[in-house]
């Protein structure tokens, strides 16, 4: 890549800072130039994030509907799988899968509530109540 | 406190560490590119039955820690890591290393790092970062993706430092063991063979059809089958993650082919082969069709492209780059030292 060519689109990350780029001036040789971010990448970006909010909205949903309690509401909220909350909570996978239903939810003792609001960094009120605070 | 240390933006994170690191310890040659190279940065693996983030496993360039340690060791220079499972003894380590005048590469999961954009922040647990210094309770840190240097709270560094999950960091610290590292050019040149020698084997003859320049042809084939197999939708997203991860934070465009392209010019004032030099032309033409492609993914996860033509465009473009990368290597392979 030319230098000249080194993508200036907005980026997530352009709030934050401009990334270093490595590529050719105008005699081949190699330098560093900074990009402000592109597109291209923005929009994959984007689409993960899509992806990630229909999943919250649906597990979010499933928990109205009371098909699902609302540790599967924050496990999608934080972009969570199976295996990482297992290592948060040192619960097994089939324990977090039955503490997902609402009946065997409202059982958790306190300690295990707290265990959960812990892995996911909410209160164990905001936990019960599916409320989210940050943005 | 704070140790003596200069930040240094970089295009990647753990090449961008040590680099810094080498650096302050007196390694005054070492470039981003130089320690990319040498530490046999450049990689490719598709693992398509383990998911990321609800899409596969790709990556571009090693795996995390390689680098610093093949680098450290091709330049002949001791180092000190360790891991931790108790987290007061992990900051005790940390103040005592801090105490000691040195700055501490950490390895950090990137899920509660406060100054990244929330966009950014997924459980990606093989991000690092140097500390030098603390103020209070806040810690100095330089991570070498932003433009300046940042503080974390010591409350932050701990949870980053003891993420959770795969590649959990366990508070993992490393740096050059104490010593004067100036180091001479014959030194640098051992290096960047060996390193060179290295990168060759990890894409020409690493054993699995998912890794290595072949690694990319076989993700072709897959894509060539995703939008029947997957639909259209899963398969854009697909997509979407395999430009993430080729454009991950910093590496921009072509990502690491770039910075092989420029390790390999760098390389040149050392070993005098002038082979290297039209070689290193070879990555970043494999760089710029990399972008290419991604321009093509883009184009399919955003649903202006969509056809099985569209499909089997982007499976073209890996075929064509797995071509010039296993020919660019097999040069590398020929040349006599």
């Amino acid at each position: 890549m030319k230098k000249e060519e080194v993508p200036q689109d907005d980026g997530a990350l352009g709030k934050v800072t401009k990334e270093i780029c490595y590529a050719t001036d105008k005699d081949g040789h190699y330098t560093t130039e900074l990009s402000n971010g592109w597109d291209v990448k923005k929009s994959a970006l984007d689409a993960a994030w899509n992806d990630i909010d229909k999943r919250v909205d649906a597990a979010r949903q499933k928990v109205m509907n009371g098909e699902a309690s609302p540790i599967l509401f924050f496990m999608e909220y934080r972009l969570m799988d199976l295996s990482l909350l297992a290592d948060y909570t040192g619960y097994w996978k089939w324990q977090i899968k039955r503490h997902m239903t609402p009946q065997s939810f409202n059982k958790l003792s306190a300690k295990q509530l707290d265990k959960y609001a812990g892995a996911f960094n909410v209160s164990v009120s905001d936990l019960k109540s599916l409320t989210v605070h940050e943005s | 406190m704070k140790v003596d240390f200069e930040h240094r933006q970089s295009a990647h994170c753990e090449s961008g560490v040590i680099t810094s690191l080498l650096k302050n310890s007196g390694v005054e040659q070492i470039t981003e590119p130089l320690a990319f190279g040498i530490g046999a940065g450049l990689f490719y693996v598709y693992i398509p039955f383990i998911k990321i983030n609800n899409g596969p496993a790709i990556a571009f360039r090693t795996f995390p820690g390689l680098i610093f340690k093949r680098t450290c060791k091709a330049l002949g220079i001791p180092i000190v890591r360790k891991k931790f499972s108790s987290k007061e003894k992990a900051e005790a380590f940390l103040q005592e290393t801090l105490n000691a005048g040195k700055p501490a590469g950490c390895q950090v999961g990137v899920y509660y790092l406060s100054y990244f954009p929330r966009e950014y922040r997924f459980h990606f647990n093989a991000h690092n970062l140097i500390v030098f210094g603390k103020e209070g309770d806040d810690y100095l840190i330089s991570d070498p993706i932003m433009e300046h240097p940042t503080k974390l709270t010591s409350y932050e560094l701990e949870r980053v430092r003891f993420a959770k999950g795969a590649l959990a960091p366990k508070g993992q610290i490393y740096f050059p063991a104490d010593g004067d590292h100036r180091i001479d050019d014959e030194r640098m040149r051992k290096a960047i063979i060996s390193g060179i020698k290295m990168n060759v084997n990890q894409m020409l003859r690493i054993p699995g059809w998912f890794a290595g320049t072949k690694g990319i042809d076989y993700t072709a084939k897959h894509i060539r089958k995703w939008r029947d197999k997957l639909g259209q939708e899963k398969a854009g997203l697909y997509l979407a993650q395999l430009v993430r991860m080729q454009e991950e934070i910093g590496t921009g465009g072509g990502g690491f082919r770039y910075i092989y392209a420029a390790f390999l010019q760098q390389a040149h004032e050392y070993v005098k082969r002038d082979e290297v030099l039209a070689l290193s032309e070879k990555f970043t033409e494999a760089g710029d069709l990399w972008r290419t492609s991604a321009v093509q993914a883009a184009g399919i996860y955003k649903g202006r492209l969509g056809s099985q033509a569209d499909f089997d465009q982007m499976a073209d473009y890996l075929v064509e780059i797995a071509q010039i990368e296993t020919a660019a290597f097999k040069a590398l392979n020929n040349i006599k030292w």
